[in-house]
């Protein structure tokens, strides 16, 4: 698992120069100036927090809820690690965005051949061996790229290093069952605007306890519901059976 | 004679503004995109299209799969002179749910993408197969009625031979996406208010959906009776509505378990807006009609029959609302009200659904019970257990 890449971004160093989102839209050739939230032309914004920075994006889940809940795959979790999109597939349900437990997902809500829009972790640099075009751009380091493991290990140093400076948790080390994004924070971080009463295990567990039911509803289903027929059918023919006789045998009374 | 016409003047004037002002708004819609003609945004992706059009489309039509188990496969025969308008509300349901979604979809062309690109893990995946499969299979249990007008009969006895798998397949697909669309919100156990959330949402939203289709035959029979000026079915109405009371009492005492189980019952005194929503679903869906229809005096009054079936068709309509809307809005963080435009497209394919029943009722044999139909299925029956008996018959040689 150590090819899995991943963000460390350490709110304590963010300086809100908004490099990270230019150089984004350069790389994935977004129009539009600086925007404040996320939106079809911005995959990473800058949240303030009376002078805290907050860097919104796709947190790439390990388990990700939208690749599993999209109807025709257009998701799908890659090796390295980013969350990737492919819009020749999407039927544009919007399930991934009614789903996705950090309301990333963006709509073209103004076109008439809309796409879904979210950050992929410059997936193709990734492939070329480069990092991400935010962490290259950002002048303070608040946002390194890495390998996963070894920046969860970094979090760690740094919290143990300079203990009270932090909040002594890593958002996304855990959540929803691990994401590629990783937060450092001093402020905690349910005053951020982060959603910290979420469950540990990936979401699609719980599609998956149900849908996991249906070929043990569907075979027993099948059998009683034929049996029932069978049964009760079968009753029906006793029935006409019976009468067939009644009714021969009053005629051959009624002949002699 | 005279009020008659006036009524139905009326109701004609009603449909040709819906259906005009549906249609301004399909050009928004399609021409304009999403964002011009709806309130949905990003915090908000599902509105009114899924809540109303899509869950309670299905809902209501689960009269249809209900009614077919209990005259096909329990042998009640008595149901069967509302076989076939049952059928047929159910078969327009779905044929209009799939109207519904291509409204909804943001790339409406490329629906057929679900039946190539499989992702198992997908509710949704699951949904789109059941509903493609169970309108095949509706299309085939009614197509009888129409192929009869045009005696066709060869090949309505190929269909009849067919008719008991199919209708065990009709079952079994129901049973499935009916609880599919409950399990589509189990992905979304932090966003969705704790009086709805529920992971056994999938069974509360089959019984309810069984509750609803129960209340949808009776609501259909009363207006074609009048439409059509034909007698109506009391005792056999009476008989559904039976049948409604039971789901209803097991709907009311499963929800009630599973909110003591959570130990959230205090929440249905707290003073917010999604308290009072939900009560309004449980009384005038649930506690008032099964309190009514657990009297035989009010089942076998025709008014206080239609009265009660109305209110469990309002309250499965506020219940599937209430989960897709509001139920969703509190996290989300943003107010969700429909556009006109979303509530016309609605209101214009409800009528669309009114104005084909009509049609269809009138120039097809639906309401007509044929002697010979009974005699046929019976024979497929027969026939089908000529072919088990020779298979068991060839085990046993085998043996
Ligand atoms: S944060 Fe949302 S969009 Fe990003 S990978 Fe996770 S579920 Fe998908
Ligand atoms: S909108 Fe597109 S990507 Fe999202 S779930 Fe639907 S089909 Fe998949």
């Amino acid at each position: 698992m150590s090819t899995k890449k991943a963000l460390l971004i350490d709110l304590t160093l963010c300086v809100g120069c908004n490099a990270c989102q230019a150089a984004c839209k350069e790389v994935n050739k977004l129009p539009g100036d600086e925007e404040k939230t996320l939106s079809p032309t911005a995959y990473t914004a800058l949240d303030e927090y009376d002078g805290v920075f907050v860097r919104r994006m796709c947190q790439h889940c390990d388990d990700p809820t939208c690749a599993s809940v999209c109807p025709v795959g257009a998701f799908t979790k890659t090796a390295e690690g980013p969350v990737v999109y492919d819009v020749d597939k999407c039927i544009g349900c919007r399930y991934c965005m009614q789903a996705c437990p950090f309301q990333v997902p963006r709509y073209e809500w103004s076109s008439t051949y809309p796409r879904v829009q979210k950050c992929v972790m410059c997936h193709e640099r990734l492939a070329q061996g480069l990092p991400t075009a935010c962490s290259e751009a950002c002048p303070t380091g608040a946002t390194k790229f890495g390998d996963r493991d070894e920046l969860i290990k970094e979090a760690y140093e740094r919290m143990n290093a300079e203990p009270g400076k932090y909040v002594p948790k890593i958002y996304g080390e855990h959540e929803v069952g691990g994401t590629s994004v990783l937060y450092l924070s001093s402020v905690p971080f349910e005053n951020l605007g982060f959603h910290t009463q979420l469950q540990t295990t990936p979401l699609p567990q719980l599609t998956w306890n149900a849908l996991s039911k249906i070929p043990g509803i569907v075979s027993v289903g099948g059998v009683m519901l034929f049996g029932i027929w069978w049964i009760t059918n079968r009753r029906e023919e006793v029935k006409k059976f019976e009468q067939r006789m009644n009714d021969r045998q009053q005629n051959n009374g009624s002949e002699n | 004679m005279k009020k008659v016409f006036t009524t139905f003047g009326f109701w004609k004037i009603v449909a040709v503004v819906l259906l005009t002002a549906g249609l301004y708004s399909t050009y928004v819609r399609f021409f304009e995109g999403l964002g011009a003609s709806t309130n949905l945004s990003d915090q908000f992706p599902w509105g009114i299209w899924i809540g109303f059009d899509v869950l309670c489309g299905v809902g209501l039509a689960a009269g249809g799969f209900t009614l077919a188990a209990i005259v096909y496969i329990f042998n009640i025969k008595r149901f069967e002179p509302i076989i076939r308008p049952t059928i047929l509300t159910a078969f327009l349901g779905y044929v209009l749910v799939v109207v519904g979604l291509m409204f909804d979809l943001g790339r409406p062309l490329q629906i057929w993408h679900a039946i190539i690109m499989w992702n198992p893990r997908s509710v949704m995946f699951e949904v789109a197969w059941c509903v493609m499969l169970y309108n095949t299979v509706l299309a085939l249990e009614f197509a009888p009625v129409i192929l009869e007008k045009f005696k066709l009969t060869r090949t309505i006895k190929i269909i009849k031979r067919i008719s008991i798998p199919l209708i065990i397949l009709g079952v079994l697909l129901s049973t499935l996406h009916q609880s599919s669309l409950g399990s589509l919100y189990l992905i979304v156990p932090e966003k969705m208010y704790p009086l709805w959330y529920s992971a056994y949402m999938p069974l509360f939203f089959y019984v309810s959906a069984i509750a609803a289709g129960c209340a949808m035959i009776i609501f259909e029979s009363f207006l074609s009776s009048r439409a059509f000026k034909r007698g109506l079915e009391i005792h056999l109405l009476q008989d559904i509505a039976r049948v409604c009371v039971v789901m209803l009492g097991v709907y009311a005492t499963m929800k009630f378990v599973d909110l003591s189980d959570r130990k959230i019952l205090p929440l249905l005194l707290e003073p917010r807006f999604e308290t009072y929503m939900y009560w309004l679903e449980a009384i005038v869906g649930v506690i008032v009609p099964f309190i009514l229809l657990a009297q035989a005096k009010v089942r076998s009054n025709p008014t206080g029959l239609f009265v009660s079936a109305i209110m469990v068709v309002c309250g499965f309509i506020m219940n599937r609302m209430n989960v897709a809307i509001t139920g969703m809005e509190g996290w989300s963080g943003v107010g969700y009200f429909p556009s006109l435009t979303e509530f016309s497209i609605t209101m214009m394919i409800v009528t669309i659904g009114f104005i084909a029943f009509y049609f269809i009722a009138k120039y097809f044999p639906v309401f007509t019970h044929e002697e010979h139909h009974e005699k046929e299925v019976a024979h497929a029956a027969v026939a089908w257990k000529r072919d088990i008996e020779s298979v068991s018959q060839m085990v046993e040689v085998n043996n």
